[in-house]
């Protein structure tokens, strides 16, 4: 009968997320040198390129974080950016210009030694004005970048090299680079190889494993990087990562401990929970993704009244959603910026479900009987169809008639970019930079560049504009937080949850980092197996 | 035979430039773009590298001109270049046709090694329970769904018996191909068995069998001279059609076991709208069905010199 459950919930299993708590690894052991330590890429049947530069998907970053290094890597213990390739950076009083002092033993694989030539270049690629490469929305914030990028400069005049392993770098507007410079497409690449023209087949990073081998749509093999820079690591001699887009294949392979990772979907998270065994190995993690319902207030005329948006809010029992469809593998939103962002307000609460007051709402913005909207969505399980389908009787009981559009994923975003829907409901990123997040709202932002909503509204840019002014980090994250408060107020989208992505992993793997900006991005240097390992 | 060659391979030029032009303008007008599933992760793209991006890969330009380049290109075997890797599409092409090739073979070797044999002695045995059981496996073997049934080989083999690897290539040996060839393999041995079965039952109750049995004819050379060879035209027509479709029908199978073939590059073009790509992995499958269906047309002469093509 057990037999029998199992391979039921094996057939219904299929890719998901969802919110929360970070767990870290047991630490008490000395790390073991050698084994293997064999990842799994879940999103997708294979990686779309090893150029890192070319690829902003989740997936290719799973690799890229093998291979390839950048300036700043994400420090998931203290939630916040950390110097990856200099040893220490010096700020101008005014923010503006950043001085960096470059790690000097930090080597290719191809046996270089990087210098601050190799940043200046990495950066001018990504500038490329005839290429289209992700990384520019990044380094743009570097003076001189867009000169670059419209074909008026052929360098970045922000970024200046002072010796071999000195580089300066003037921002055109005050950010923190680390928020920037810690995503995989600001990789640092050494040109002489990329220049080669087989990069993708034969890629070379900073990384502390180097490329062997790489079987399309089925594994990367890497080995490690003698070289690298940190004393005593990497612990593995090897990393393979096996592309499994299928999580019920995932199951199969993880207890067969054929696999050392699996991300899980709310199926499996509730039988590997209820597993004695298995719940041993879980990890969580509240990571930076909003899952909600957008209101295009340009097409539809009730969305723009601030009531019925947060009548909406009211009328939908989200925690009952959270709890019964995505099987409490996320937490509940209480407002745009998640809960594992610094300047989440722990003491904010999300909308009760109260569909009266729904009604009430309603009818004060002279929609007593409700109305009709079409709601876009795609087939994902935790931020689609099933859910959608499970509000509408929610929504209808207080009038309001939603009828679903479904689309494929993949024409969500040109979707909502175009504006071409009433609302939809997706998952965006919502971290860690929680000023260029909130600023999805500013009414300046056009909706290409991600004001999906049409949002508008004067007290929320002054405080954002204020934010990105303030030179005080506190006073800054003060202001975000109170942007982030006017937007639960103004309620632009239904807030539904944030992602609680969970991965399991096995008894003999140690050294994962509950990292909130992607969980599957695990910086392997600091994984390692013990004896337990079944691969020697 | 020549003649016929020439002939079918005549043939295969308008369906392939129909299908060129098809899938041509399928992925031209259907929604969605390679810039913009670039950002279904919920990672939100920037407008000025999407622009960009849509004039690197020449998206910017007029439907017709797109039209003309690709057409032209093909024709000297140039599928142009991958939207997700900006590589060659006939180097990805080439680096998973032998992975799906090798599985599509096995898959149909398996077919072919039980599904025969099995419609065979069913047919040699009608009403015994040899063809009660064969016809009633081959009928659950047609109703069951590939993903559902590479699940269950892996759940007992891999997971309970710990005889093969639930999934991957491995070193393209044979451990590792086992259960996706069987979980591919089992549709058209079950179509395979049951059509040889009737096509043998056919034959068997033919007048010229009749009428060798008569003659004294040994009951086993009436079966391998004239039944076997008669009923060969039916089995090898499914054979081919089977085969030549098999590699198309991988997808999923190749999917499940993260196997490296054209069926999982599909997948991923698709859902990335990566059109180039899309178009030269189902050129290629157009194409493989139509080389097996032309070998098909020339087994049938040399199985029966009687046929013959207008």
């Amino acid at each position: 009968m057990k037999k029998l459950m199992w391979l039921t919930a094996v057939a219904v299993a299929v890719v998901g997320f969802g919110a929360a708590e970070a767990q870290q690894t047991p630490q008490t052991q000395t790390p073991r040198k050698g084994g293997t330590v064999r990842m799994t890429a879940p999103y997708g049947g294979s990686l779309t390129s090893l150029d890192i530069h070319t690829s902003p998907r989740a997936q290719d970053d799973i690799a890229g974080k093998i291979l390839h290094r950048t300036l700043y890597n994400w420090d998931s213990a203290k939630a916040q950016p950390a110097l990856e390739l200099a040893k220490e950076v010096a700020v101008s009083g005014d923010g503006m210009v950043y001085t960096y002092k470059l790690l000097d033993n930090a080597y290719f694989h191809n046996g270089r030694r990087m210098t601050a030539d190799d940043i200046i270049w990495s950066y001018t690629r990504i500038m490329d004005p005839t290429k289209g490469f992700p990384g520019a929305r990044y380094v743009r914030f570097i003076k001189g970048a867009v000169d670059v990028e419209k074909g008026a400069a052929k360098e970045i005049s922000g970024l200046r090299k002072i010796d071999d392993f000195t580089v300066e770098m003037t921002l055109a507007e005050r950010v923190n680079p680390g928020l920037l410079f810690f995503v995989g497409v600001t990789a640092i690449l050494p040109k002489e190889e990329v220049e080669k023209g087989n990069f993708n087949s034969n890629p070379v990073g900073l990384g502390p494993f180097k490329f062997v081998e790489h079987v399309p749509g089925s594994r990367l093999v890497t080995e490690r990087w003698e070289k690298f820079y940190k004393p005593g690591k990497p612990y593995a001699d090897k990393v393979i990562v096996l592309i499994m887009g299928e999580a019920a294949a995932r199951d199969v392979a993880f207890r067969n401990k054929e696999i050392d990772t699996s991300i899980l979907g709310p199926v499996q998270y509730v039988a590997y929970m209820a597993d004695p065994v298995l719940s041993k190995g879980i990890l969580e993690v509240a990571e930076m993704f909003t899952r909600s319902m957008v209101m295009n207030q340009a097409s539809i005329k009730p969305f723009q009244d601030k009531r019925v948006r947060q009548a909406i809010n009211h009328a939908i029992d989200a925690e009952l959603i959270v709890k019964r469809l995505a099987k409490d593998k996320a937490y509940r939103a209480a407002s745009w910026l998640p809960s594992s962002s610094p300047a989440f307000d722990k003491a904010m609460k999300p909308y009760a479900f109260d569909p009266e007051k729904a009604k009430k709402l309603l009818a004060e913005a002279g929609y007593p009987n409700g109305f009709e909207f079409e709601w876009t969505t795609s087939p994902n399980e935790s931020w689609g169809l099933p859910i959608v389908e499970a509000v509408l009787p929610m929504l209808n009981r207080v009038g309001i008639k939603a009828k679903p559009k479904l689309i494929e994923t993949t024409v969500l975003t040109e979707t909502a970019m175009k504006g071409t829907f009433e609302a939809y409901i997706g998952s965006n990123v919502t971290g860690p930079d929680s000023l260029a997040t909130l600023k999805c709202f500013h009414s300046k932002t056009p909706r290409t560049a991600c004001n999906y909503t049409a949002f508008n509204n004067a007290e929320f840019d002054k405080t954002l504009d204020a934010a990105g002014q303030a030179a005080d980090p506190e006073k800054q994250l003060e202001l975000i937080r109170t942007a982030n408060a006017i937007l639960y107020d103004e309620a632009p989208v239904w807030f539904f949850n944030y992602n609680k992505a969970v991965m399991a992993y096995q008894p003999w793997l140690h050294g994962l980092q509950a990292n909130p900006t992607e969980l599957a991005h695990q910086y392997p240097e600091e994984l390692w197996v013990d004896e337990r390992s079944p691969v020697k | 035979m020549l003649l016929v060659l020439v002939r079918r391979v005549g043939n295969m030029v308008p369906t392939l430039a129909a299908v060129i032009a098809l899938i041509f303008v399928l992925f031209s007008v259907i929604p969605g773009s390679f810039m913009s599933g670039l950002g279904d992760d919920g990672r939100t793209m920037d407008p000025a590298v999407m622009e960009r991006m849509r004039k690197e890969m020449g998206l910017d330009q007029p439907l017709l001109e797109r039209f003309v380049k690709y057409a032209g290109a093909t024709l000297v075997g140039d599928l142009g270049t991958s939207f997700r890797t900006r590589e060659p599409v006939t180097k990805l092409i080439a680096g998973r046709l032998w992975p799906s090739l090798k599985l599509t073979m096995a898959a149909m070797l398996v077919a072919m090694a039980i599904g025969i044999p099995l419609g065979f002695v069913a047919a040699l045995r009608p009403g015994s329970l040899v063809d009660t059981v064969s016809m009633v496996g081959a009928v659950s073997g047609l109703s069951l769904p590939k993903f559902w049934l590479g699940l269950l080989l892996m759940y007992f083999f891999a997971l309970q018996l710990k005889w093969l690897p639930s999934f991957g290539y491995g070193d393209g040996g044979l451990t590792h191909l086992i259960l996706p060839a069987i979980a591919l393999g089992v549709s058209p041995l079950a179509l395979l068995a049951r059509t040889t079965r009737a096509a043998v039952l056919d034959v068997l109750n033919a007048d010229f069998v009749r009428t060798a049995r008569s003659k004294g004819m040994s009951e086993r050379r009436v079966v391998t001279w004239h039944v076997m060879r008669n009923a060969l035209v039916l089995v090898v027509t499914t054979v081919g059609l089977q085969f030549g479709s098999l590699m198309g029908q991988a997808v999923v199978v190749e999917k499940l076991f993260s196997w490296p073939g054209l069926g999982s590059l599909l997948v991923d073009s698709v859902f990335q709208r990566d059109i180039p790509a899309v178009q030269g992995c189902i050129l290629v499958f157009v194409l493989f069905f139509l080389v097996i269906n032309t070998l098909v047309d020339l087994a049938y002469v040399a199985i029966d010199p009687r046929i013959r093509y207008g």
